[in-house]
């Protein structure tokens, strides 16, 4: 029989040492988080949102501090070519055109923004209901929908504006009138989806209001869809805007905005005055640009099923 | 699919009389009567006119009379143009709007399914990053931009072709580039992204096995399967040309339905207005129909109805 030395450690707790190989290596991200950071690889998007945030800004504050006002005339000035006094030229009736772009893109900030801000607000409302509800609900409602969706939307859009008469607010409104149902299908088809997970059912179980489901559950899990589509509503929303300005129903004189511009220097395209056409296009082309590269990139980041 | 195409008719039935009626009503809760603006001070003569325009019926009158109208596609005369009714302005303008869009259609499918089937063969390389470039800045500049920057360039300082009108091909060329950029663009990028998914399809890969040469495994095997989104978004791209029309048969002063369209509006000539919104809505929603119809008949695993003893 041989003696076992018996050891005091043997017997002491076992120090914790598994803490570090639980842990997680890679931070835990937020769907929100992870997003950004898959939005930021892509260059194209971060160059049209850096665009975006700057036209908003120059939007906003050229105008105010420009030496130039967007409506006084200055006849004998009139058609002068981008000197250091007028950055962009002058327009037919002297004023300056740099303070205009401005002021244009102010214009179609705001109606692209508004439109699609107030879709979004219907089409998530009516959506919602229409997949949360379902059955005869959802029928009816969608009926609705596909028979709007077959309405040609312009034509609807220039009908509105002949009867309203032209102005900021009334292209606004047309614009919604017709332009909600395309975010409320998205919606809909999302929160149809959704409403059979499980972590929905659980919710259920637990007895919560129909109203916080789709607050708490719902919501939430269709934001990635929503933001898409909004940002891909919104250059929509300014081209509408552009093109009722260029037939005569948008925004009316002395204002400006780029369709107005264009449409105004059409006349002239043919006598060299090259700077008043040049520079609402460029705007309108590049502002579209913007939002549809950011709306592509936004796509990719916000999709679940890319997520690596 | 019989079924199927009766559902449609009847929706596409209803399109239209919700357009007709939204028509109607809307042009009718305009305060004023459209003569108002004619300087016309003599009331007797405002009577007279209102009574040959049927404008002094009373409203549910009108709206059944209006209804009648739209049936037998008679849109009555125009308020404005002397001896001109809707009718005569569509038969004279539509045709050569039709033209133009016909021709942008054709010209935009071609050329952007070869782009994009280009694109997606060389996925990656630098055909496909040029082809997606040019279909970035074709989504991005609106047509009426494109149209005037075109006039600029091509007839204003190099003066290679017409400005304007619609007489022989030459003059063809501006107006159907600018209209047709955005929708080839919009097809270019469909077909590249559909074709990469085709592409990796295993009965591509059994074609390619057996040792097909490359361009039928292309046409006559993806391409045709490729072409599904293509056709889905025609109905939409179609309504886009058709608006498209109106501000380049503006600018390329183009005697078509949408000049008269463009000038009705800017002179408030009701029933030109309500006539050709009620015309050309119809128009694209038939459009719409056949698009479905069509897509029906092409794509296989559709099934509009069920087969009998078939579960699902």
């Amino acid at each position: 029989m041989t003696n076992i030395d018996v050891k005091d450690e043997w017997f002491r707790p076992k120090k914790k040492d598994g803490d570090e190989k639980e842990q997680v290596m890679r931070p835990s991200l937020s769907y929100w988080k992870d997003a950004w950071r898959r939005l930021r690889k892509n260059k194209l998007a971060m160059l049209g949102l850096i665009f975006l945030v700057l036209l908003a800004l120059f939007a906003v504050f050229v105008p105010i501090f420009s030496p130039h006002s967007v409506t006084t005339t200055d006849l004998p000035n009139q058609n002068q070519p981008p000197s250091a006094k007028h950055w962009f030229g002058t327009d037919e009736m002297g004023r300056d055109v740099f303070t205009r772009t401005w002021y244009g893109a102010r214009i179609s900030l705001f109606v692209g923004l508004m439109a699609a801000l107030i879709d979004c607000i219907v089409g998530i409302i009516y959506g919602g209901i229409s997949g949360y509800k379902g059955g005869r609900v959802d029928m009816v409602m969608m009926r609705i929908v596909e028979v709007l969706y077959g309405l040609p939307n312009l034509l609807v859009v220039i009908l509105l504006m002949v009867v309203m008469g032209p102005s900021l607010t009334t292209i606004i409104i047309a614009l919604t009138i017709t332009g909600w149902v395309g975010m409320a299908r998205i919606v809909r088809g999302q929160v149809l989806q959704i409403k059979n997970y499980e972590f929905v059912t659980a919710s259920k179980s637990f007895g919560a209001s129909s109203s916080r489901i789709i607050r708490k559950n719902l919501l939430p899990n269709t934001m990635g869809p929503i933001i898409v589509q909004i940002t891909l509503s919104v250059p929509s929303a300014i081209f509408a805007e552009a093109f009722l300005s260029f037939l005569g129903l948008g925004v009316q004189a002395p204002y400006a905005s780029w369709g107005v511009m264009a449409n105004d220097a059409l006349p002239v395209i043919l006598s060299g005055d090259w700077w008043r056409l040049f520079f609402p296009a460029l705007f309108i082309s590049i502002t579209m640009f913007a939002f549809n590269v950011l709306g592509d990139g936004l796509q990719d980041a916000l999709d679940p099923k890319l997520r690596g | 699919m019989v079924s199927y195409i009766i559902k449609r008719f009847l929706m596409m039935i209803a399109t239209i009389f919700i357009i007709a009626t939204l028509t109607f009503a809307l042009m009718h809760s305009i305060p004023g009567s459209p003569f108002d603006s004619d300087k016309t001070s003599n009331p007797v003569i405002q009577q007279n006119l209102e009574k040959f325009y049927h404008l002094d019926d009373p409203l549910p009158v009108q709206y059944v009379s209006y209804l009648k109208a739209i049936v037998t596609f008679d849109f009555g005369p125009s308020i404005k143009k002397p001896n001109e009714t809707v009718n005569s302005l569509l038969e004279r303008g539509f045709p050569i709007s039709l033209e133009l869009g016909m021709i942008t259609i054709i010209v935009a499918c071609i050329s952007g399914i070869i782009l994009g089937t280009l694109a997606a063969l060389r996925h990656n390389g630098l055909i496909d990053y040029f082809a997606m470039a040019i279909a970035v800045i074709g989504i991005s500049i609106p047509n009426f931009i494109l149209a005037t920057v075109l006039i600029q360039v091509f007839a204003g300082q190099l003066g290679w072709l017409p400005a304007a009108t619609w007489s022989s091909p030459k003059h063809m060329i501006l107006p159907t580039l600018a209209l047709a950029t955005g929708p080839m663009a919009i097809i270019a990028r469909l077909t590249r992204s559909s074709m990469l998914e085709v592409l990796t399809q295993d009965y591509i890969k059994m074609a390619k096995a057996k040792g097909l040469k490359p361009w039928r495994i292309v046409f006559r095997h993806a391409l045709r399967n490729a072409m599904m989104p293509v056709v889905t978004i025609m109905g939409t791209m179609l309504a886009s040309i058709l608006t498209g029309t109106f501000v380049i048969e503006k600018i390329f002063a183009i005697p078509g339905m949408g000049k008269y369209f463009v000038e009705s509006i800017n002179n408030r000539d009701y029933p030109v207005i309500m006539g050709t919104t009620v015309f050309y809505s119809a128009f694209l929603v038939f459009m719409l129909f056949i698009v479905d119809i069509v897509y029906g008949l092409l794509d296989p695993r559709i099934k509009l109805h069920k087969k009998e003893g078939e579960t699902s």
